[in-house]
């Protein structure tokens, strides 16, 4: 389906938001997901399923002040 | 005399507060970090990618400085964004601490106290313990409060301008209306001179980045922050003198000899 990820659009083989990550090689890179600008914790990723234009957001400790 | 400082029931021992950002290099990073020896540093979260996967390597280095994290919303211009960030920070960071920053203006990156304010209240009513980036007006101190927070962190001057403390009365003010607030001066220090001013005050603690990070040795001046914020808490706790217009000699004037 097409997902727009961190601002991208694109194709993704995956029903869930686990499933997205892993076909968007994560891994077990120690990242945070929202989904339409909404928390979503690691628990429930499994269990979030994905619609097409979903908006993901992916991120990860970074510098910051 | 015990001068311990408390943020949320946990005890910190340096009253310096490092940013994490604009360093040279993660090796200048390191060393700035060992230099300063801060109990607490701010982070971030911004997008990864799967491939590239940047910020494993940033956290690595950080959890390996062994110094508590203070995750920040920089970036955030509404509630919303700011919510959600927060609570993202909180599952990555695994800590209720958030430096809160809803920004109003592109220039100044002043506060949108307004939406800071109300935050604060949703963040601390879901168990955040909240540290707010806001500016030095007593209203917003009071609402901030009111919403939950136990720690303010007014501004010296905008974020990363190294102007100082700009407005040396509104600071005063703030620290003689809250005297039992937790208060850091967060963003605008330049130089350790400034950094000593406001300890002077009577603030509790220093939070600033670019001061270091863009400085031309930012493993220099960071110890010199250090030793500037002691300097500076010493010095408000010694009772130093208060200014004078007249002179007065401090050499004693019985036993002069005299030449005439």
């Amino acid at each position: 389906m097409r997902l727009i990820v961190n601002g991208a659009s694109l194709d993704v083989q995956a029903e869930t938001l686990s499933g997205a990550l892993a076909a968007l090689d994560y891994g077990d890179a120690i990242v945070a997901t929202a989904v339409n600008g909404a928390f979503v914790p690691a628990s429930a990723r499994r269990d979030r399923r994905l619609e097409d234009g979903d908006r993901i957001e992916i991120v990860a400790p970074r510098q910051g002040g | 005399m015990d001068d311990a400082l408390t943020f949320y029931g946990t005890e910190i021992r340096s009253r310096l507060l490092l940013g994490t950002a604009q360093y040279p290099s993660p090796q200048v990073l390191a060393d700035a970090v060992r230099a300063a020896a801060p109990d607490i540093v701010t982070v971030s979260l911004r997008r990864e990618s799967g491939r590239l996967r940047e910020g494993q390597d940033f956290w690595g280095l950080i959890r390996g400085l062994g110094a508590r994290v203070l995750p920040n919303t920089a970036g955030c211009h509404s509630v919303k964004e700011a919510v959600t960030t927060a609570q993202m920070a909180r599952e990555v960071f695994g800590t209720p601490w958030v430096k809160l920053e809803v920004i109003g203006d592109a220039d100044t990156l002043q506060p949108d106290v307004f939406g800071l304010v109300e935050a604060a209240k949703i963040l601390s009513e879901d168990g955040f313990e909240v540290f707010p980036y806001t500016t030095a007006d007593l209203v917003v101190a009071e609402k901030l409060l009111e919403a939950g927070c136990k720690v303010l962190m007014p501004w010296g001057a905008p974020i990363g301008t190294g102007m100082g403390l700009n407005d040396v009365y509104a600071l005063r003010s703030l620290r003689a209306h809250f005297p039992d607030v937790p208060l850091v001066v967060d963003a605008g220090i330049g130089k350790p001179s400034h950094a000593a001013a406001a300890m002077e005050l009577g603030y509790d603690a220093i939070l600033l980045n670019t001061a270091v990070a863009k400085a031309g040795d930012p493993v220099m001046i960071a110890r010199a922050f250090a030793q500037a914020i002691e300097a500076g808490r010493a010095g408000y706790l010694a009772g130093p003198i208060e200014p004078r217009d007249m002179a007065a000699p401090s050499t004693p004037v019985f036993g002069r000899a005299s030449f005439a």
